[in-house]
């Protein structure tokens, strides 16, 4: 059977949703959201089809799609199949992960939208088209694409926290805008570069010709290419000192927002240095590897030192995505199997762990109208559930056994102390930091001194329930069987390895 | 000349512009003898009918080969085609505005000036495209401007309008001047007009000291001909202009006189200075040599148009300079001269075209609304028309260069350009690409007026006139179509103007 349609009917699907949703009156609050979440659900299924093709023992290539798309103009060897851009989509065990944690958070996003309180219609619409962008940049298999996908979800997410986000937001928006473009627009650079030397902007090809010594790419250059893309990507990521931007989204922007930022955008900043950065500069990369053990053990302390003495729990917990981000970076340079495991495992575990705890920050927020630590303590009394989830959700987070963030800092910390040991030492202080910053924020909020009347907050009722029982259930079926990760990543992996020349 | 010459002429090939110069005397004629109180936009109307009847012969004419008659001064190749269309797309945009323009102060008397000038200028235009001698491009020049200082002024109880008018006046014909003075010493050193036969002369040319004298004459025609394109250090007249003129006046200043401009820079600069030798024959030619002054020129473009519209609060001065930094952008490829530059010039107006007159469009039906151009004006638009806020958003995000727009390809085309060329031209794309980032600021901030801010006052638009229904819907369908299937255009240009291979022959 002919399964290449299925890719792009996975990330055009939120399509239809936004076209329903234009035709909808604005003022039906109820149908927009119950809409605006049932149009996340048809990415939802085919991503878990995806997964469960693989299951069956499939080969993913099945999907893989290319049809014609753009050429550029009065270049020799247009005819050669160079100088063209092509529609490609494709999913490898790596970015099937994503695509799949794309869609659960997408979905459970939506569900969070029920706090959104204004312009319902405007803000499913562009929240499904966030999706679509998020789903492209997966599945894209050239670089003008990924290019394309990427920079839809820039826009998207600019109004989304400039119109729906709190008092703040024009500026969060704007410093969102800016940070964004200029990384956006180094990566560019390396793209047009890459492009103009090359003549094409597939990744594959892109991988294989980097190994051809008459490429006119020297040393020099591609050492370039990779540090602009170091940059690029660690904007997103984001790598201390470009973090600046993230802080002011993560407590400015609307809960549901937070969610996707945390949990599927920013993790396009790892994705795109473990696709582009390692696989197509290998040998470069080796000789950044220990600037980026450091750049990811600078990234872990801060973070946990920073988070250590915030007031606002949103302070804390975006501190603590800075600092788990510093994983991701440590995995990466140890540049060995567990390591770059490591980092994939991260990338996933703290995309469902941020989204659970940026989902219960919103709840107590719409119920206390406070997000200050102080205000909310002694929050067990009132609505011991969700202090409940909150308490597991930071252990997840602080890297308990049995969870998802205990195999990937594990992972992340046995590469590097092969490669790095003294390094890694250093960066060990940070895990003990993200226990002592996260337990001081949870143990403050849930038994802590309570300085309000509780009584009469409601606990997670209905709906609320949907979200953080499943993302906890992923965070403990990872920490579990982490094989349901490990198995669809061994062939990413094997192809890593191998262009790393180990 | 005989008369047996002149109908040996296949005059076929200028069907295009007789009908644009019958239909201007006819207007002229009509306006005369029309009632004084009869309303003028009957005439306006007949004016984009004239173009699109222009266009059809242009479209017939697409398979002719090319070919010049007049002594060689008229040549219809395939740039000459090429250009024209977008001229003459941006010409029939721009009646499209001005017959929806409402009359304001002191107009109403000049209503038929208003369109058949609009036609005159965008002659001139067409003629600069097929000009093969520097005296009709000259002509064509000279027919475009002064169309153009008169519309400028053309509200004539207006202070502004009047202040623009003048200040478009004064600079105009001071670089006219410097370039006329230059073209003088191409003409001294080679005794031609004809830029066919100049070239033939300068390719031999042996003696160094010649060498100097064509750079002083490159130096200056470039510098002249950069009022046009209002790019550095001549642009300092747009802004002034721009906001005085009337809506119209300034989608056509920005757009098909823009066009214009590129179009005799690449028809003397490639034609003459791209084969004259720098140091005796088979040398490295003068354009080549003379890449990092354009370089320059561009960069400072760039810089100066994206920085200097962060401050404006007058929206149609903010266009004008978002519309120096795009001729900024263009200027980059004229620096790179890649193989593939016709086509990135020409891509890169047509997406300009659509873009700017969308958004040009837009500000015109707000002023009328308002009363002002002020960007705090956009404040809650989209409340008060979600469809127009909408649209707008989409073209400032094409101007923006964002992928999915036909603004994108523009730009991904011109970094191909200057990365693939011999000597890549990091340095030039990296200021590009960092204005370009800049620019989202500006062009952001009126987003943030249109979907952020309350508005002032909350009544809806109603009726908003066909003219500017047209225009939007064109240009929104037009930057998304170009953005998504560019492959259109370059099959379009592909089958019928053959890489522009004909250029110099």
């Amino acid at each position: 059977m002919d399964l290449s349609f299925v890719l792009s009917l996975l990330v055009f699907s939120p399509l239809l949703g936004i076209i329903v949703l234009a035709f909808m009156p604005k003022t039906e609050e109820k149908t927009i959201k119950i809409v605006g979440f049932l149009a996340t659900l048809p990415a939802l299924v085919i991503a878990i089809g995806l997964y469960l093709h693989y299951l069956a023992g499939k080969a993913l290539s099945d999907f893989s799609v290319a049809k014609d798309w753009i050429t550029f103009g009065g270049l020799q060897g247009a005819e050669a199949g160079f100088w063209k851009v092509n529609y490609e989509l494709g999913v490898s065990g790596f970015s099937m992960l994503l695509v799949l944690l794309t869609a659960v958070v997408a979905t459970l996003a939506a569900i969070a939208s029920i706090y959104i309180k204004k312009e319902w219609k405007g803000y499913f619409m562009l929240f499904l088209l966030l999706e679509i962008g998020m789903l492209g940049v997966f599945t894209a298999e050239n670089l003008v694409l990924f290019f394309l996908f990427f920079e839809i979800t820039l826009i998207p997410t600019f109004f989304l926290i400039g119109k729906w986000g709190y008092f703040e937001k024009e500026k969060a928006a704007y410093s969102f805008l800016i940070y964004n473009g200029l990384g956006s627009a180094v990566l560019l650079i390396v793209i047009m570069i890459l492009f103009a030397k090359t003549g094409t902007t597939n990744i594959e090809m892109l991988t294989q010709m980097m190994n051809d010594p008459n490429v006119p790419l020297s040393g020099d250059l591609k050492l370039g290419l990779l540090i602009a893309l170091l940059i690029a990507f660690g904007v997103k990521l984001p790598i201390f000192p470009l973090h600046s931007w993230m802080l002011r989204v993560h407590v400015q922007a609307p809960p549901s927002i937070v969610m996707i930022h945390s949990g599927i955008l920013l993790k396009i900043g790892a994705y795109g240095l473990i696709r582009f950065g390692m696989g197509i500069f290998p040998e470069q990369f080796e000789t950044l590897a220990v600037l980026l053990a450091i750049l990811g053990v600078i990234n872990l302390l801060y973070g946990a030192f920073l988070a250590f003495i915030q007031t606002d729990f949103k302070m804390v917990l975006a501190y603590s995505s800075i600092s788990h981000m510093g994983i991701v970076l440590i995995g990466l340079a140890a540049m060995n199997e567990a390591g770059v495991q490591g980092a994939i495992f991260q990338v996933v575990s703290h995309g469902l762990i941020s989204a659970l705890l940026f989902f219960l920050v919103g709840a107590f927020y719409e119920r206390t109208d406070t997000s200050l630590m102080e205000n909310l303590g002694g929050m067990a009394k009132g609505m011991p559930i969700a202090s409940g989830f909150l308490l597991a959700g930071a252990l997840a987070s602080l890297g308990l056994p049995g969870m998802s963030g205990f195999v990937s800092e594990f992972m992340a910390f046995l590469g590097l102390f092969e490669e790095m040991p003294w390094i890694a030492a250093v960066g060990c202080i940070g895990i003990i930091m993200t226990a002592v910053y996260l337990l001081r924020a949870v143990l403050g909020i849930t038994y802590g001194q309570s300085h309000r009347d509780f009584t009469g907050v409601l606990d997670l009722k209905g709906v609320e329930f949907v979200p953080v029982v499943v993302l906890m259930a992923l965070i403990i079926l990872i920490g579990v069987i982490p094989s349901v990760l490990s198995s669809p990543l061994q062939a990413t992996l094997e192809t890593i390895m191998l262009g790393l020349g180990g | 000349m005989s008369l047996e010459d002149l109908t040996s002429f296949n005059w076929g090939i200028m069907t295009p512009e007789f009908i644009i110069v019958g239909v201007a005397a006819l207007i002229t004629v009509l306006d005369l003898f029309m009632p004084k109180k009869q309303d003028r936009r009957i005439l306006g109307w007949i004016g984009i009918a004239a173009i699109f009847a222009a266009m059809v012969s242009l479209a017939g004419l697409l398979g002719a080969a090319p070919e010049s008659i007049l002594d060689d001064t008229f040549r219809l190749d395939s740039f000459g085609k090429a250009f024209k269309f977008l001229l003459l797309a941006g010409g029939a945009l721009v009646l499209f505005l001005a017959v929806s323009y409402k009359a304001d102060e002191g107009l109403e008397e000049y209503r038929g000036e208003f369109y058949y000038l609009f036609l005159t200028g965008l002659l001139g235009g067409m003629i600069m495209t097929s000009s093969g001698d520097l005296i009709t491009l000259f002509i064509g020049l000279e027919l475009l401007s002064i169309s153009s200082y008169i519309l400028a002024g053309i509200r004539k109880n207006n202070l502004q309008s009047n202040e623009s008018a003048m200040k478009y006046v004064i600079n105009g014909s001071i670089a006219t001047a410097i370039t006329l003075f230059g073209m003088s010493y191409v003409y001294g050193l080679t005794g031609s007009t004809n830029l066919l036969s100049i070239a033939r002369t300068l390719q031999a040319l042996a003696d160094a000291q010649h060498a100097y004298l064509l750079g002083l004459a490159f130096l200056m025609i470039f510098v002249g001909l950069a009022f046009k394109l209002a790019a550095a250090p001549f642009h300092m007249w747009a802004p002034d202009v721009y906001q005085g003129a009337p809506t119209p006046v300034t989608a056509f200043l920005s757009v098909v006189s823009k066009t214009a401009g590129f179009v005799i820079v690449a028809r003397i600069m490639i034609s003459i200075f791209g084969v004259a030798a720098s140091e005796g024959p088979g040398s490295m030619p003068i354009l080549y040599n003379m890449q990092d002054y354009i370089a320059v020129i561009a960069g400072a473009t760039m810089i100066i148009g994206n920085v200097v519209a962060l401050k404006q609060s007058n929206i149609k001065r903010m266009f004008a300079y978002s519309s120096i930094a795009h001729a900024g952008y263009i200027l980059v490829a004229f620096t790179s001269l890649s193989s593939n530059f016709f086509y990135t010039v020409w891509f890169y107006l047509l997406a300009y075209l659509f873009m700017n007159l969308g958004a040009l469009a837009v500000i015109q039906i707000v002023e009328a609304k308002t009363g002002s151009t002020k960007i705090a004006d956009f404040a809650g638009l989209y409340r008060r028309s979600p469809v127009l806020a909408v649209a707008m958003g989409i073209l400032l995000v094409a101007l923006a260069g964002f992928p999915g727009t036909a603004g994108f390809i523009g730009k991904l085309n011109i970094f191909i350009g200057a990365f693939m060329v011999q000597e890549p031209h990091y340095v030039l794309a990296s200021v590009m690409i960092a204005t370009t980032v800049v620019s989202y600021f500006y062009y952001f901030g009126i987003m943030t007026q249109m979907f952020f801010r309350p508005a002032a006052d909350d009544s809806k638009f109603t009726k908003i006139p066909v003219g500017i229904v047209v225009v939007l819907i064109v240009t929104v369908a037009a930057s998304l179509l170009f953005g998504i299937f560019p492959d259109i255009a370059i099959d379009f240009v592909n089958e019928n103007f053959n890489h522009f291979s004909d250029f110099l022959q």
